[in-house]
C-alpha cells in the first residue's frame, strides 16, 4: 500500500491584520477514512479568504467544520481546535447551535425554504427568539444583500419562484439578518449563471466590509477577484487533504511557492 | 475584534437554548413512547392470544370438525378450506396478475388507456374489502350462479389480491436493469422473447415475493367471504368447487361470537395457528427474495 | 431439388433469384408465425390488465343495480334523513344516520389514536433513531399492519373491553371505543410509513439550511421537515381515514349490531360494514329488500371512500410536484 501523502506545507504566511478564527491542527474523519490531516492557519477578520483545490481535497470538510456541521454527520470526527476569539469552537462546553448562529454558511446550491420570501429571512429571526422588530430586520437584511429592490412588492410570494441567483441572495439575506461574525460560503456560485455569479461575488466583496468571508470555490478566476487571501488544499493518494500553500492572493497566484499551488494554477493538476 | 459584536447581537436575541433543547429531548422521548405504544401493543396482544388459546391448541384441535361443544370443536375444516382457497387464489390470482404487469410495464403505450388502467389500479387497492364481498355476491354468486361456494370465494378473493399483485410484480420488473432488456434485444429477440426469456426471470424473485405475501393477505380475509355467504359453521370439508365452505378466519369469528369462554379459547387457538401460518408465509416469502437475489447476478 | 445448391452453382440468374426468394419467404414464414403467436400472448396480456377495469365496472355495476332497485322501494329522502336503521324489524325505518354516525364515531377515535401516535413515530423514526434502532424497528411496527382484523377484533372484545371496565364501569360489553382505539393502533404503521416517505423526500439540504441558522433538531423538524410535506402527510391521514372507514371485523366483533344513533362510545351501535356482514350471516334470499339493502348501504361506504381516496390523491400530487 503506497500512500504518499504531500510533505507538510511550509508555506503558510500569518496574515498581519486581526484574526478571526485561528484554526489549529484540524483534522476530521468520515468514519475510518481520514479527510483533512493537520490543517492549521489564519483567517482574518473582515476579509474575504478562499480556499481552492482540486476537487476531493478535503475543501468543504474544513468549510463546514467551522460552523460545526459534521455534528449532524453520524460518522464524522472532529479532532483540533478552531478559535474564535477566545473561543474554541470545539472545547465540549461549546455549543454547537449557538455557534451557527454566530457563523452562518450559504451552500452550493440555493436552498430557500417553501415558505414565502419573508419567512425564508425570519426563519432565523424567529427561531433565534430575535426581540426586535422582524419587519425591519427582514428589509434591513433584504438590502444589505441587494435584493430588496427586486422583492419588496412580493414578500408573502413562495421563495422557490425567485431565479437561481435571487435564491441565493436570499439565502445570504437569511444568514445576514442574524448579523453572525463570519460568513461561510461553499462554492455559493457554481449552480448559477455567469450574469448571477458577477452580482454576488460584488455583493460578497461589499458584504466583507461587515463580516469575514470564508469561501470555498473550484474557480480560480473567481478566487483571485475577490478573495484577500487564498489557501491551497491538495490531497496525496491517501485522499486526505492538507493544506499546501496559504498567503496573500496575490502572492499565491503571482509568486506560488510550492512547485503543487503552481501546478494546479497553470492547470496541470487538478 | 467580535466580542463586542457578539455582546450587541446576544442582547438583541433571547436564544434561550437549553430550553429548546430540553423541548427537543421531550420531543424525542415523546416519539419513542409513541413507538413504544405500538410495539408494547403487538406483544400485548400475541401474548393475550397466546395465553388464552395454547392450551385449546392439541392435534386433536386440528383434525376435528367444529362441534357444539368446545371441548370437541377444532378446525378441520377451516384448515382445509384455507388451503383450498388459498390454492385456487393462488393459480387464477397469479398468471392474471403477472400478466397484466408485464403488460402495463413492458408493453403498453403510453396513451389514455393504460392512464386509465394505472388509476383504476391504484382505486381498487384501496377499495374496502367488504365492497369486494358484495362483488362477488352480485357477480360470482348471483350472475355467475356459483352460489356460495369455494369457486365463488376463491374468485372474489382473486379480484382483491389481483392489485397487489399487479404493483408488486410491476415494482419487480421496473427493477430489472434496462441493460438486461438491450442484451435481449441486441441478440435479434423480439420484445416478448426479451421479456420471456430475459426478463421474467430476473424480476421473478420480486415477483414470487409480492405473490406470497398477497396470499398471506387473502388468509387473513374474513368479510369479503362472509358477504358471499361464507358458512360460519361447516361441520364437513368441501369436495368440489362448487361446495360451500369455511376458512380459518370465519371459524375464529363464529367462535368469538359465542358467548361460552370455552369457545373463546377455541377462537384464541385458531389464532395462534392462523398466526403461526402467516408467519411462515412470511418468512418464506422473505427467505425467497433473500435467496433468490443471490442466485440471479448481473 | 435446387434448395441443396448454393447461389453459385445455380446455373442462370433467374435460378438465383428463385433461390434467394425462396429462403427469404421461408424465414418470412417463421417470423410470420412467430408475430401471430406473439399477437396473440399480447392480445392476453392485454385483457389481463383489463380486468381492473372490469372490477372496477364490476364494482359499480353490482352496487348500482341493486341500490336503484332499493331506492324503487324506500325514498332517498328518507335514506338521507331518517333517524332509524331498522330494516330488518317489522316497522321499518330506513335512515342511514344511526349507521354513518356509528362508523364517523369509531374512525373519529380511532384516527385520534392512529394520527398523532402515527406521525410521531414517523418523525422518531426518521430524524431521531439512530440507523441500527429504525432498521429493526420498522419491520416490527409493519407486523402491526399485516394482522388479520379477526385478530384485533378478538383483542378489543375480550382484553381491551374488560380492562376498560375496571376504570370506566359504565362501559358496555360492546362499544366504540374499545374498537376506535383498537382499530388507531392497527393504522398507525400506515400513517408512520406514508409520513415517513413524506418526510424522506424533503432534500437534506434544506435540513442543513435551517441548522446553519442556529435551529436546534426540534424546530428543524418541526418548522422546516414538516411544513415541507405537509400535503404528503395530509393524503397519509386521508388514506388511514378511508382505511378506518372501511374496516369491518374489529367493528363487527367488537362494537355490536344494534343500530343505534348515539355519539356515545360506551355503548353498543352498528357500522355500515358490521351491518353489512350482520345480514350476510343470516339467510336472506336474493331480491328481498333487507338484500338490497347491503347494497345501498356499500354503495354510501364506496362512496366516501372513493371521494377520501380521490381526496388523498390530489395532495399527493400537490406534495409530489414540489419533490420530483
Amino acid at each position: 500500500m503506497t500512500i504518499t501523502s504531500p510533505t507538510p506545507a511550509r508555506y503558510i504566511v500569518q496574515p498581519a491584520e486581526p484574526a478571526a478564527l485561528r484554526i489549529e491542527r484540524l483534522n476530521v474523519w468520515y468514519g475510518k477514512h481520514q479527510a483533512i490531516r493537520d490543517v492549521s492557519f489564519t483567517i482574518p477578520a473582515r476579509r474575504i479568504t478562499a480556499i481552492i483545490g482540486p476537487s476531493g481535497c478535503g475543501k468543504s470538510t474544513l468549510l463546514r467544520a467551522i460552523n460545526r456541521m459534521h455534528d449532524l454527520t453520524r460518522d464524522a470526527r472532529v479532532e483540533g481546535s478552531i478559535y474564535w476569539g477566545e473561543i474554541d469552537l470545539y472545547a465540549p462546553t461549546t455549543d454547537p447551535v449557538w455557534v451557527r448562529r454566530h457563523i452562518g454558511m450559504i451552500f452550493q446550491k440555493p436552498n430557500p425554504f417553501p415558505k414565502s420570501i419573508f419567512e425564508n429571512v425570519a426563519f432565523g429571526l424567529r427561531v433565534n427568539g430575535y426581540r426586535g422588530d422582524i419587519a425591519a430586520r427582514v428589509e434591513e437584511a433584504l438590502r444589505k444583500a441587494a435584493l430588496w429592490d427586486e422583492v419588496k412588492d412580493k414578500l408573502q410570494q413562495n421563495a422557490l419562484a425567485l431565479s437561481g441567483g435571487q435564491q441565493q441572495r436570499l439565502c445570504i439575506a437569511r444568514a445576514i439578518a442574524l448579523e453572525p461574525d463570519i460568513l461561510l460560503m461553499d462554492e455559493p456560485c457554481s449552480a448559477l449563471d455567469p450574469v448571477a455569479t458577477m452580482r454576488i461575488e460584488d455583493l460578497m466583496i461589499e458584504l466583507a466590509h461587515t463580516y469575514t468571508i470564508v469561501i470555498v470555490t473550484h474557480n480560480m478566476q473567481q478566487a483571485s477577484r475577490v478573495s484577500h487571501y487564498t489557501a491551497f488544499l491538495l490531497a496525496g493518494e491517501d485522499r486526505t487533504g492538507e493544506l499546501i500553500e496559504y498567503a496573500p492572493t496575490r502572492e499565491l497566484f503571482l509568486r506560488p511557492r510550492d512547485r503543487r499551488t503552481e501546478d494546479y494554477i497553470t492547470g496541470r493538476i487538478g | 475584534m467580535s466580542a463586542e459584536r457578539i455582546a450587541t447581537t446576544d442582547r438583541e436575541f433571547e436564544p434561550r437554548l437549553s430550553l429548546r433543547k430540553r423541548l427537543g429531548m421531550l420531543f424525542g422521548l415523546l416519539s419513542a413512547v409513541a413507538i413504544a405504544i405500538g410495539l408494547v401493543t403487538l406483544e400485548v396482544l400475541i401474548a393475550d392470544v397466546i395465553h388464552d388459546g395454547w392450551r385449546a391448541l392439541s392435534w386433536d384441535f386440528l383434525t376435528s370438525y367444529p362441534s357444539r361443544r368446545p371441548e370437541q370443536a377444532g378446525i378441520r375444516s377451516a384448515l382445509v378450506g384455507t388451503f383450498y382457497i388459498l390454492i385456487l387464489v393462488g393459480l387464477i390470482a397469479f398468471p392474471l396478475g403477472v400478466a397484466a404487469a408485464i403488460y402495463l410495464e413492458e408493453f403498453a403505450p403510453k396513451n389514455r388507456l393504460t392512464a386509465t388502467i394505472e388509476i383504476n389500479l391504484s382505486n381498487l387497492a384501496a377499495v374496502p374489502s367488504i365492497v369486494y364481498g358484495l362483488l362477488g355476491l352480485g357477480v360470482f354468486v348471483r350472475t355467475f350462479m356459483l352460489g356460495r361456494s369455494l369457486l365463488a370465494g376463491a374468485l372474489t378473493l382473486s379480484l382483491l389480491v389481483l392489485p397487489i399483485i399487479i404493483i408488486a410484480s410491476r415494482e419487480a420488473l421496473r427493477a430489472v436493469p434496462p441493460s438486461i432488456r438491450e442484451a435481449g434485444l441486441a441478440l435479434g429477440a423480439s420484445h416478448w422473447q426479451t421479456v420471456r426469456l430475459f426478463v421474467l426471470p430476473a424480476a421473478l424473485p420480486g415477483i414470487l415475493t409480492g405473490t406470497i405475501l398477497a396470499l398471506a393477505r387473502a388468509i387473513g380475509e374474513t368479510a369479503p367471504l362472509i358477504t358471499i355467504g361464507a358458512l360460519t359453521y361447516v361441520a364437513f370439508t368441501p369436495k368440489s368447487l362448487f361446495d360451500p365452505f369455511t376458512v380459518l378466519p370465519i371459524q375464529i369469528f363464529n367462535w368469538i361470537s359465542r358467548p361460552q369462554p370455552a369457545f373463546h379459547e377455541r377462537a384464541a387457538a385458531g389464532i395462534i395457528v392462523l398466526l403461526a401460518v402467516l408467519l411462515l408465509f412470511n418468512g418464506l416469502a422473505i427467505f425467497l427474495r433473500a435467496r433468490l437475489q443471490r442466485r440471479i447476478r448481473f | 431439388m435446387t434448395s441443396e445448391s448454393t447461389p453459385a452453382q445455380l446455373a442462370t440468374s433467374i435460378d438465383r433469384r428463385e433461390w434467394v426468394e425462396r429462403v427469404l419467404t421461408g424465414t418470412q414464414r417463421i417470423d410470420r408465425i412467430r408475430r401471430v403467436r406473439e399477437r396473440t400472448i399480447l392480445t392476453f396480456l392485454f385483457l389481463a390488465a383489463l380486468i381492473s377495469i372490469a372490477t372496477t365496472i364490476g364494482i359499480i355495476y353490482t352496487l348500482g343495480i341493486e341500490t336503484v332497485r332499493f331506492f324503487q322501494r324506500v325514498s332517498i329522502v328518507d335514506f338521507l334523513t331518517d333517524t332509524q336503521w331498522t330494516p330488518l324489524f317489522t316497522e321499518k325505518h330506513f335512515g342511514i344516520w344511526p349507521l354513518l354516525t356509528a362508523t364517523i364515531l369509531v374512525s373519529v377515535i380511532a384516527m385520534l389514536i392512529a394520527l398523532p401516535i402515527g406521525l410521531l413515530s414517523a418523525i422518531g423514526l426518521a430524524e431521531y433513531a439512530p440507523d441500527r434502532v429504525a432498521r429493526v424497528v420498522k419491520p416490527v411496527l409493519e407486523i402491526l399492519a399485516g394482522v388479520p382484523t379477526v385478530v384485533y377484533g378478538y383483542f378489543a372484545l375480550l382484553f381491551v373491553t374488560p380492562l376498560l371496565q375496571r376504570f370506566i364501569p359504565q362501559l358496555e360489553v360492546f362499544n366504540a371505543l374499545s374498537a376506535g382505539l383498537v382499530m388507531g393502533i392497527m393504522i398507525v404503521p400506515l400513517v408512520a410509513s406514508l409520513s415517513e416517505d413524506a418526510m424522506r423526500a424533503v432534500p437534506q439540504s434544506l435540513r442543513e439550511g435551517a441548522y446553519a441558522l442556529g435551529a436546534t433538531k426540534l424546530e428543524v423538524v418541526w418548522r422546516v421537515v414538516v411544513p415541507s410535506s405537509l400535503s404528503g402527510i395530509v393524503a397519509a391521514f386521508i388514506l388511514a381515514v378511508s382505511r378506518a372507514v372501511g374496516e369491518t371485523m374489529i367493528v363487527a366483533i367488537a362494537m355490536g349490531q344494534v343500530p343505534r344513533l348515539t355519539l356515545n362510545p360506551l355503548v353498543a351501535m352498528e357500522t355500515m360494514t358490521a351491518y353489512i356482514v350482520q345480514v350476510s350471516l343470516g339467510d336472506t334470499p336474493h331480491g328481498t329488500l333487507e338484500y338490497q339493502t347491503i347494497f345501498a348501504v356499500g354503495t354510501t361506504l364506496f362512496v366516501i371512500t372513493m371521494a377520501l381516496n380521490l381526496l388523498s390523491y390530489r395532495f399527493l400530487k400537490r406534495f409530489r410536484e414540489v419533490y420530483e
